[in-house]
């Protein structure tokens, strides 16, 4: 299986990549760790005439701890994040959503940028940047600007990312240990069916859904029902459950039905708020 | 348009001008005639194609030979050093890690990355560890005993 043959262009910097993104348009694919795009492209699904490499851009793979914030450069590997002692004390739903991602050699290779842009609708880090109500960065011929993980995935595949923009950062807050994600699934690949992450803060919770529908989202009606609640029963949370993925057209394929999808988005999500609220 | 690439493959630096949609695992085996490195799904789940990529496992498949510019990358015939067996092989030999053999490149690069980072691993651990290998003859259980056995001869070396 060999990709069709495309021009290979590799970038020193994050501005030398944008530009290149700016000649070529739509004809150019960023290439990061290769691992959603590369197997798109053996089975020619994708087709870029060019390859644009941000592999080498230096300052792109950190994880740092910023002003009270926690900051994920791109380029960092899902096995940079799992096995971040940074991460693991101050922000462990990143850490361990990484852990369920595919396998130990795709870990060493995929990056959290990479997966974030794909959008796949099956992937592991919309949940839990939409749980942590992350900040994405986008570096731009315009200059920056920052999305809301709530706002970022737009569709099927399909970000807020502009053709001519690189993701270069992710933020997000300092939690406690009040998180959780949940999953089922598919057996082969690893990719979610239905896969809830929960972050418990004071007086509320945020619950980022994926593998059901055709982005991933924030289960808001399930936020609500347990607002301002500290230590919600074992009825408050199996209720709030129950509201996963009200108003949410589940997605069907040979792996699970739109309604086993749906009842597994309720149970991942009850296991979730179970163990974030330690009930 | 071919791009000039240098890469250390095992212990050896080898330049190359490339067509930059030629996949690591077609320059091992095809250009390097280093057929230790097994094709086997294409779609990044087997794990038959794992080689070490500066001494982390990744599946050589599902990567271009361009992206390996600069590194060092070891493949099944890297191992052994003037001609003893490194102690996965010879865990994998004792322990009779293998049946018909397809997977076991892969398993053994996967097992000295997994060696590496744990010295000692659970029977757990080293499940967990080779999750992205497939084997379908020997039921996983002999290819434990094999890392196992190469942790208690002195593991990654």
């Amino acid at each position: 299986m060999y990709p069709a043959p495309f021009e290979y262009l590799r970038p020193a910097t994050i501005d030398e990549a944008i530009a290149l993104l700016v000649t070529h348009g739509e004809d150019a694919k960023i290439l990061a760790g290769g691992h959603s795009l590369i197997p798109a492209m053996k089975l020619r699904l994708a087709q870029p005439r060019y390859i644009v490499d941000i592999g080498r851009i230096r300052g792109m793979s950190h994880i740092r701890e910023t002003a009270g914030r926690i900051v994920v450069g791109a380029m960092a590997t899902h096995d940079a994040i799992e096995r971040s002692a940074l991460l693991r004390e101050k922000c462990p739903l990143l850490p361990e959503t990484a852990g369920h991602i595919g396998d130990v050699q795709v870990r060493n290779k995929g990056t959290i940028g990479g997966s974030l842009a794909h959008a796949d609708p099956a992937g592991d880090w919309p949940a839990a940047v939409l749980a942590l109500d992350a900040d994405i960065e986008l570096a731009g011929p315009r200059g920056r600007r920052t999305v809301k993980a709530d706002g970022f995935f737009v569709d099927l595949l399909t970000t807020a990312t502009a053709p001519d923009e690189v993701l270069v950062e992710i933020r997000v807050p300092i939690t406690s240990a009040k998180v959780a994600y949940e999953k089922t699934e598919q057996k082969a690949s690893g990719f979610a069916i239905a896969g809830v992450a929960v972050v418990v803060e004071q007086g509320g919770v945020r619950v980022g859904v994926t593998g059901v529908a055709a982005k991933a989202y924030r289960a808001k009606a399930v936020e609500r029902a347990l607002a301002g609640q500290s230590a919600p029963t074992a009825e408050g949370i199996a209720r709030a459950a129950a509201l996963a993925a009200e108003r949410v057209e589940a997605l069907g394929d040979i792996h699970a039905s739109p309604e086993y999808r749906l009842h597994l988005a309720e149970v991942n999500t009850a296991r979730a708020l179970r163990r974030a609220y330690g009930n | 348009m071919s791009i000039p690439v240098r890469i250390t493959i095992n212990g050896t630096l080898r330049q190359f001008d490339l067509d930059p949609r030629m996949l690591l695992v077609h320059l091992l085996r095809d250009a390097c005639t280093l057929t230790g490195t097994h094709v086997g799904c294409e779609t990044g789940i087997c794990g038959a194609c794992t080689v070490l990529l500066d001494g982390s496992a990744v599946k050589s498949c599902t990567m271009f030979a361009v992206q390996a510019d600069g590194a060092e990358v070891t493949t099944i015939e890297g191992l052994a050093k003037n001609g003893d067996l490194h102690p996965v092989q010879q865990g994998f030999w004792e322990r009779h890690g293998l049946q018909c053999g397809y997977c076991t490149p892969g398993m053994i690069m996967t097992s000295v990355q997994l060696l590496s980072r744990n010295a000692k691993p659970s029977r757990e651990e080293i499940a967990h560890g080779l999750a992205g290998n497939l084997c379908r003859c020997t039921g996983y259980s002999h290819i434990i005993d094999a890392v196992q056995y190469a942790a208690g001869m002195g593991g990654a070396r």
